[in-house]
Order: C-alpha cells, then sequence, then structure tokens
C-alpha cells in the first residue's frame, strides 16, 4: 500500500516541503547530511553531566562571534581613539553595555566550559586511542582561544591591557638569540603602540576566528569519525544489533539535542546572573586597573593577567630564572599534547582506574586551581614556595604518568556500558 | 606508442609541480611577515631623542621618552659614585656581565661619563617602572638601603648604576641604553658613537 513518495508526505504531512526537501537533496546532501552527522549518530545512552561542555563550548563560541561582530561596529582599533570608543559603546550605543558584557562574560565563561571539557576528557580518558587525533585537533582549538583571548584583551586599551600584553609579548624575549627580534616583530614596533594595537585587532577579528571555526569544524569531524567516548570508556560500536546500530547507541538527535538544550538553559541562568549583576566579577572578569587607559610610562602596581591564565602564569614566576620560567610555562600547555602517549594504561575511565591514577589527577585538579590562585597574588615569598610546590605536582602528573599508569592496579572493564533506566 | 601509464614520470611532475608551487608560495609570504616588522614611521618616531642636562642638579633625575620607554638620566652626585665600590658584594651582576648595554658601560659607572647616568626605566622582571630611592636608608625600602632604584611590583631593587641585587626577582641589571654626548651637556639617546 503507498508509494515512497506518499509516505514521505505522510510523515511530514506537508508535500509541499518534501518536495523541496527532495529538490535540495538532488543537488545538495541536506537530508544525508542530517542523518549521518545528528538523527541517525549514534551516541553512547549512558553520557552523564560531564558531558554537557562540549556543546556548551559550540554555544558560547556562537555568542562570542555573534556579540564580536556588533562589537566591531563601535570599536576603533587605534591608540587614539580605542579607549575612548569603548567608553562611548559602554555609554552612548543602545544596549551597547549589554553586548560588551556579553562579551566579556563570554570569554571567560568559555574559558570554564573548556576546563572543565578537558577535564572530562581526562576523566574517562577520553584523548586514547582511537582518539587522539580529536584530543589534538582540541588542544590546537585550546591554543587558538588562547590567542584570542590575549588580542582581544589588548583592544580596550586600558592599562592593564597594556601592561598585560607588554609582560607576554616581552616572555618571547626570554627565547636565546632570536628572542628580541621576535618580540620587536609581534608588536611591529619598539614598545605596545598603534601599530601592535591595530593587528591584534586583525588577528582578533579575522584570523584566529577563522582558525577556530575551521578546527571546531575538525574536532566534530573527527568525533563524528570515531564516536563519542563515554563515561565507561566502552568501544560501544564493539557490540552491535542485526540493524548494524550499535546496542547501547541511541540517536544524537532528539535524545541529546534536547539534553543539551537543558544545559544550555542552566547554562543561561548562571551566564545572565553575571551579565546583569556582576559583569566585573570582582576584578576577575574585567580587571579593575583596566578602567584607566594605556599608559606607557606607568605600570599598574600589581600586574595579574586574567584567572584562565593565572595557572600558568604562577608557573612562569615561581622559576627563579626568566628563561626556564618562560620555557616551563610553554611545557606546562603543551604537554596536554601529548596525554595520548604518556598514558599507558589499559582502561580508559576513571571508574576502572586504580588507586594511583585517582591520587595523581585529584593532585593535579587541586595543583592546577591552587596555582591559578596563586598567580593572582603578589608574589611575596611564601607564596612563591607554595607556587613551586604546586608546580611540581602539576608536572609529575604528566612526567610520572608512564610509570604509574601502567603498574596501576585496573578493574576488570565490562563489554556493555552500565545503564540504569530512570 | 604504449597505452601504459608511465607513473615514475607521473611522480617526477607531480613532485616537481608541488616543488616549485612551494617556492613560489615562499616568496609570496616575504611580503606579507615583512609587513609585520617596524614601518618606516615607527622606525622614524624611534629614532634618537637629544636631552639637555645643563640644568639637571647634582643628585637629581630627569625621565625622557625614547621608543615608548622611559629613560632615566641621573646626575650623580661624588657621594653617590663613592657608593658603587662599597655595594659589589651584594650585587648578583656586579661587572655587568649578564646585562643588556653598550660595550663602554660594563664599568660600576656603566656611564660614559661618571656623573651622568643613563638607564632604561623598564624593571628586567616584568617591565615596571622601578622609582628613584636615592637617599640612603630610605624608610620606605629597608633601614640598610645604601640608596638606588627599588620596583614597587615585586620588589626588585637596583644600585646607583642600575645594578641589581641579589635576592630580588628581577634577573639582570636595568638596561643601558645606547647614547652618545653631543656636546658637553646634550645627551643624544638612542644611538652610540660610530652606529649613528
Amino acid at each position: 500500500m503507498g508509494t515512497a513518495a506518499e509516505k514521505v508526505t505522510a510523515k511530514t504531512g506537508n508535500g509541499r516541503l518534501a518536495a523541496l526537501t527532495q529538490w535540495i537533496d538532488e543537488r545538495f546532501p541536506l537530508t544525508a547530511l542530517w542523518k549521518s552527522q545528528v538523527s541517525e549518530y549514534y551516541a553512547p545512552k549512558n553520557m552523564d553531566f560531564w558531558y554537557y561542555f562540549g556543546s556548551l563550548a559550540l554555544f558560547v563560541l556562537v555568542i562570542q562571534i555573534l556579540s564580536g561582530i556588533f562589537l566591531t561596529m563601535n570599536f576603533k582599533p587605534s591608540a587614539a581613539e580605542a579607549f575612548n570608543s569603548v567608553e562611548y559603546i559602554m555609554r552612548d550605543v543602545e544596549w551597547g553595555w549589554l553586548i560588551r558584557y556579553i562579551h566579556s562574560t563570554g570569554a571567560s565563561a568559555f574559558f570554564i566550559v573548556v576546563y572543565l571539557h578537558m577535564f572530562r576528557a581526562m576523566l574517562y580518558g577520553s584523548y586514547q586511542k582511537p582518539r587522539e587525533l580529536l584530543w589534538i585537533f582540541g588542544m590546537l582549538i585550546y591554543f587558538a582561544l588562547m590567542a584570542e583571548a590575549f588580542f582581544g584583551y589588548l583592544l580596550p586599551w586600558g592599562n592593564m591591557s597594556y601592561w598585560g600584553a607588554q609582560v607576554i609579548v616581552s616572555l618571547f624575549g626570554a627565547i636565546p638569540y632570536v628572542g628580541d627580534a621576535l618580540s620587536e616583530f609581534i608588536r611591529g614596533d619598539y614598545y605596545i603602540s598603534d601599530v601592535t594595537l591595530n593587528r591584534f585587532f586583525a588577528l582578533h577579528v579575522v584570523a584566529v576566528p577563522f582558525a577556530l571555526v575551521f578546527l571546531v569544524i575538525a574536532h566534530l569531524m573527527a568525533l563524528h569519525e570515531v564516536g563519542s567516548n563515554n563515561p565507561d570508556g566502552v568501544e560501544i560500536k564493539k557490540v552491535k544489533g542485526p540493524d548494524g546500530i550499535p546496542l547501547d547507541g541511541i540517536p544524537f538527535h532528539p535524545y541529546y539535542t534536547v539534553k543539551d538544550m537543558v544545559g544550555v538553559g542552566v547554562f543561561l541562568i548562571f551566564f545572565s546572573l553575571v551579565v546583569f549583576f556582576a559583569p566585573t566579577m570582582g576584578g576577575y572578569f574585567l580587571e579593575y586597573a583596566n578602567f584607566e587607559p594605556a599608559n606607557s610610562l606607568q605600570t599598574p602596581p600589581h600586574i595579574a593577567p586574567v584567572w584562565y591564565f593565572t595557572p600558568f602564569y604562577a608557573i612562569l614566576r615561581a622559576v627563579p630564572s626568566k628563561g626556564m620560567g618562560a620555557a616551563l610555562m610553554g611545557l606546562a600547555v603543551v604537554l596536554f599534547v601529548f596525554l595520548p602517549w604518556l598514558d599507558r594504561s589499559k582502561v580508559k575511565s576513571i571508574r576502572y582506574r586504580g588507586p594511583l591514577f585517582k591520587f595523581f589527577l585529584f593532585s593535579f585538579a587541586i595543583s592546577f586551581l591552587a596555582l591559578g590562585w596563586l598567580g593572582l597574588q603578589p608574589a611575596t615569598p611564601g607564596y612563591t614556595m607554595a607556587a613551586r610546590v604546586f608546580s611540581v605536582v602539576y608536572f609529575a602528573f604528566f612526567l610520572l604518568m608512564p610509570w604509574y599508569t601502567s603498574i596501576d592496579k585496573t578493574k576488570p572493564v565490562p563489554t556493555r556500558v552500565t545503564y540504569h533506566a530512570h | 606508442m604504449t597505452e601504459e601509464v608511465d607513473t615514475g614520470r607521473r611522480h617526477f611532475l607531480t613532485v616537481a609541480t608541488v616543488a616549485t608551487g612551494a617556492v613560489g608560495a615562499a616568496f609570496v609570504a616575504v611580503p606579507f611577515l615583512a609587513s609585520w616588522k617596524p614601518s618606516a614611521r615607527a622606525k622614524a618616531m624611534g629614532a634618537p631623542v637629544e636631552v639637555d642636562v645643563s640644568k639637571l642638579e647634582p643628585g637629581a633625575m630627569l625621565k625622557v621618552e625614547w621608543r615608548g620607554k622611559a629613560i632615566y638620566v641621573v646626575h650623580r652626585t661624588p657621594q653617590m659614585l663613592a657608593q658603587l665600590q662599597g655595594v659589589a658584594g651584594e650585587l648578583r651582576d656586579p661587572d655587568s656581565a649578564q646585562s643588556e648595554q653598550p660595550e663602554f658601560a660594563k664599568t660600576p659607572e656603566r656611564a660614559l661619563k661618571p656623573e651622568y647616568l643613563v638607564l632604561v626605566g623598564v624593571c628586567t622582571h616584568l617591565g615596571c617602572a622601578p622609582l628613584d630611592k636615592f637617599t640612603p636608608a630610605d624608610a620606605t625600602v629597608s633601614p640598610d638601603w645604601p640608596g638606588g632604584f627599588f620596583c614597587p611590583c615585586h620588589g626588585s631593587k637596583f644600585d646607583m648604576s642600575g645594578r641589581v641585587f641579589k635576592d630580588v626577582p628581577a634577573p639582570t641589571n636595568l638596561s643601558v641604553p645606547p647614547y652618545q654626548f653631543v656636546s658637553d651637556t646634550r645627551i643624544l639617546i638612542g644611538a652610540e658613537k660610530g652606529n649613528a
């Protein structure tokens, strides 16, 4: 009974829409893409709370691109005008304050969700084979995000913008032989000047966002090629039903689209609380020293980067030598890339790992938070000593990993995911 | 005539095409990368600046801007110069071996004329501006303070020649910029004799 066309009509309830879809499908793989990437992409049915942060990171990226486009319409990327144009956005542009606070809060929110997203991968071994390249694309996104945040932070041309950029660019000066020439090349001048501001603007609004979007697409393609990991670290593709669909898989749409929409809703509650009631977040999201225009002859009494860079800044300051400090800071960021090869464990998820991994991961998380806090404090001898201790713990997590993951006592991993129906 | 594909020839042509393209791309990259170097205008604005020190009282300091940085010019008194030898034991780099300065400044005085000290007013730690604390035993620094420069950001201390003391965060002495005397009391900052 009934032809294929009638079935489609019955399903969509609209013959014209079906006809349009068919017209498009003959020219562009719309339905095929939707099916392969969304409605027939099978994700493990046991994904938990930690799996919100990937979709949230994508959501924040969209927020940043949209709010950024509107800020660009009123911002002037020149040393003479930048600070005043930001004030103009805040005071004179209709709703300009809201758009700017969305963008500044979005920057911190981006790092919060990305750090939680990365920690999820460490909890459940999501970087392990066969997801090494997925993890590397993710790390490249993180590096691009750091560059994006750094370039963007100079744009308001406040005094902390200015001296923060001064400190970070002079870190490149610590590289032997080429360092000073490299710093000059980055600045395009002998100091952070109008030239530097103009090029950082170009990088912030054109170059890095392009790279970010491209990397996000590559990250998602790699994810959909290998399939999502899950809290059990079990490969669901190993147990398939007669229809070729993983027995523990459920279609991403509607199951996870609906779940992620709940995540977005909860996220927006917290996001709005900050935007409307605490946009500076007590000086953590927007630093008070930045409410003064840039002054190349007067440094703020205490230079601290924004909170998302402070763990690495604390490591930089903890080392008594400038060159070694810069090198160790770079290493602290880059070491994540090598996790797939540093981890020798037979199991992925923390659920089946032994006490050694749990201990090291826990002390790593504590040291990351402690370094983040110490990086915001003035460098007194006591704090510097604490930063040294936590730096050692931080590096021990990575450098001792081949040892403790290979001798750790692991538990047997089940063949199917653990799932309790609600 | 053979119908077979000469894969070796194809491979050679592919490699040759890629290599030629890469060379072209490298050449095209040069102008784009070079556009990041300081422009002619930035270089012109970074040109040497001249300072007149004839009205600078002994013991006083003046600041001039060169390349966006503060340059400190201090008219040192004989007492200030006398204490340079006394502090040598407490310094990290008394002979300025690790520090940045023109060749002529590798002496305790670190100056062309000992009475005129010329320094870049940028802390070698993280770039803050050190304060002039020339009075010995200045209470805002420490009771045994011999007089010199003090960085308020992270507490780095420097002597009357901008040489760094031990046990402070700054790694090296304050830099001495290239400079020359164009007359007895006029200093040209940013150019050494011979390189001007």
